[in-house]
């Protein structure tokens, strides 16, 4: 099966206020398999954006390759039809709402590709039951808390049946509750309808939830495994200005301490059966 | 709270004038303000006067809202009177030192006077009975066969949704900012109009700053979900005429034809 996003020896260079350019991507190699739920995680300039914006031809790769289903995002004849394929959400909701509707902006993206007004009425229908927004179709955008509006720009997305949803930091300006609405969206709908979710956060509950984490720095991948293997790399993550979960790190604290715990323990539950086997052993 | 405001004076409702198609209301309030224009006699003052009180009663508006509508006008109108009164050369009725009301004044007077109110009203009943929405919908396609004379409908149409989207919003942040710039010190209450008007500054920066930023984002927002201009795009909701929209056109032409009539006869 060919690979969602495959990315060949992707650099990307900006060009800065001056003469000097930035490099933000450098030598990147990745391949993402349809149906993958991919967390990239990184701080503050190591890349994930300019990755993210690669993946459906919003940045095209100064050096290098971006194929999405194959299609290479150089070719502006297969543009529209990679930005169908991989819908974006970005990180600010009030700044990617256009209509004055709740149900007039998920027939946005719709409306854009020219499916028929019926077809369009459906897909809406369907796109604002999948994020559970159904009965605010009506509701002005602006009086919705921020949780809501990134699940009407999730929405707007899904109406336009993508295979793959790019995440960009959707969760970096809500509240708990809003951050666990969506998170608890985008699982459903990579669990339930198979679309492949690359999600880029920097929070470390949400990489968890991944079913792999790819790690930035400086443009470069430098971590790529499953949630257990990376956050094993405690000290390396620590090394990156990175945080791991908490539970994570008394694990690694414990195991300092001679309590015999496996690595890559992300979740209290977990930690809790872990400790409980200890004990029974004791 | 800022973000209670509602846009436009669109009171929803289900009547008659509510379903008709923006693009009916927008053509008949059209017709209606040349007809008013062209009317001359009492007759036709009358009759086009009943005509506007029965569309006020056919949009089962309170009357209260749609009299909200004349009060800033009332100071216009109260001019024209006054003006129209005094300034018409004809039959002194009365005279008070230089000043001399005549007949024709009078009569000119009211006229001009009374078509200025029905304006109003009765345009007023086009955005108190059609949202936002589906009024810009209606300019856009009345605007589309002009396109080729160059007249961009879709974005005009794009712009005015965007507009109304982004108010609440900016006005929201507003609020933000100078929130944030008076508990630094700020001082937007006091002082005369140029102390005022410096005193903005600190928030109309961050403002403008904010809303490019915004523009921004939602310009790549856009273009991720596909959108490349009006060219080859279908509408959630297409303006379809209805049998009631035949009606109100036949109407308006009717009342059009009336007024040119009586122009003619008086």
């Amino acid at each position: 099966m060919a690979a969602m996003f495959q990315l060949e020896q992707v650099s990307h260079l900006y060009n800065g206020g001056d003469t000097e350019q930035k490099i933000a991507l450098k030598d990147v190699n990745l391949a993402i398999a349809p149906g993958e739920f991919v967390a990239v995680i990184g701080h503050n300039g190591s890349g994930k954006s300019t990755l993210a914006k690669h993946l459906n031809a919003l940045l095209l790769p100064t050096e290098g390759q971006v194929l999405v289903k194959g299609m290479d995002t150089k070719d502006p004849e297969q543009l529209w039809s990679i930005r169908q394929t991989a819908g974006m959400v970005f990180q600010n909701p009030d700044n990617q709402i256009v209509a004055t509707a709740v149900e007039e902006d998920v027939a946005f993206g719709p409306e854009n590709l020219g499916v028929p007004p019926a077809d369009i009425r459906r897909r809406v229908e369907a796109a604002l039951k999948a994020v559970d927004m159904w009965e605010f179709r009506q509701a002005a955008p602006h009086l919705l808390s921020g949780g809501q509006k990134q699940r009407i720009a999730i929405a707007g997305v899904l109406a336009m049946h993508p295979e793959a949803l790019i995440l960009d930091e959707p969760t970096a300006m809500l509240d708990p509750s809003g951050r666990r609405e969506v998170m608890d969206t985008v699982v459903r709908l990579n669990r339930e309808e198979g679309i492949t979710v690359v999600h880029i956060t920097h929070f470390m509950e949400e990489a968890v939830l991944a079913s792999r984490v790819i790690v930035m720095n400086d443009g470069q991948i430098v971590l790529d495994g499953v949630p257990e293997e990376v956050f094993s790399h405690v000290t390396e993550l620590k090394a990156l200005g990175l945080d791991v979960p908490q539970v994570t790190e008394l694990a690694l604290r414990l195991s300092e301490h001679n309590v015999k715990l496996p690595p890559g323990i992300l979740t209290v539950e977990r930690m809790v059966t872990e400790l409980c086997q200890l004990k029974s052993k004791m | 709270m800022l973000k209670d405001i509602t846009l436009g004076q669109y009171v929803p409702g289900d009547s008659l004038l509510h379903r008709l198609d923006p693009r009916t209301k927008i053509i008949g309030s059209m017709l209606y303000i040349i007809a008013l224009f062209l009317l001359k006699s009492w007759v036709g003052y009358v009759s086009i006067t009943v005509f506007s009180i029965a569309l006020v009663i056919l949009s089962a508006l309170p009357w209260r809202y749609v009299l909200r509508g004349i009060r800033p006008i009332f100071y216009i109108v109260l001019f024209t009177l006054v003006l129209n009164f005094f300034l018409t050369p004809g039959e002194v009725v009365w005279q008070l030192g230089p000043l001399k009301v005549t007949a024709e004044g009078i009569e000119l007077g009211i006229f001009m006077g009374w078509r200025l109110l029905l304006l109003v009203l009765t345009t007023s009943l086009l955005t108190l009975t059609s949202s936002p929405i589906a009024l810009t919908d209606g300019i856009e396609y009345l605007l589309r066969p002009f396109k080729k004379i160059g007249v961009p409908a879709h974005e005009l149409a794009m712009m005015m949704t965007i507009a109304l989207r982004f108010i609440p919003t900016l006005l929201e942040e507003t609020d933000k900012i100078m929130k944030a710039q008076m508990a630094r010190g700020a001082d937007f209450e006091t002082g005369n109009i140029v102390q005022r008007a410096r005193g903005m500054i600190p928030l109309l920066v961050p403002l403008f700053v904010s809303a490019f930023r915004r523009a921004d984002e939602l310009a790549t927002a856009m273009e991720a979900r596909c959108y490349r201009g009006g060219e080859g795009r279908t509408r959630l909701r297409e303006l379809q005429f209805a049998g009631r929209d035949w009606v109100a056109m036949a109407v308006s032409i009717f009342v059009l034809a009336f007024s040119i009539l009586d122009r003619i006869l008086s």
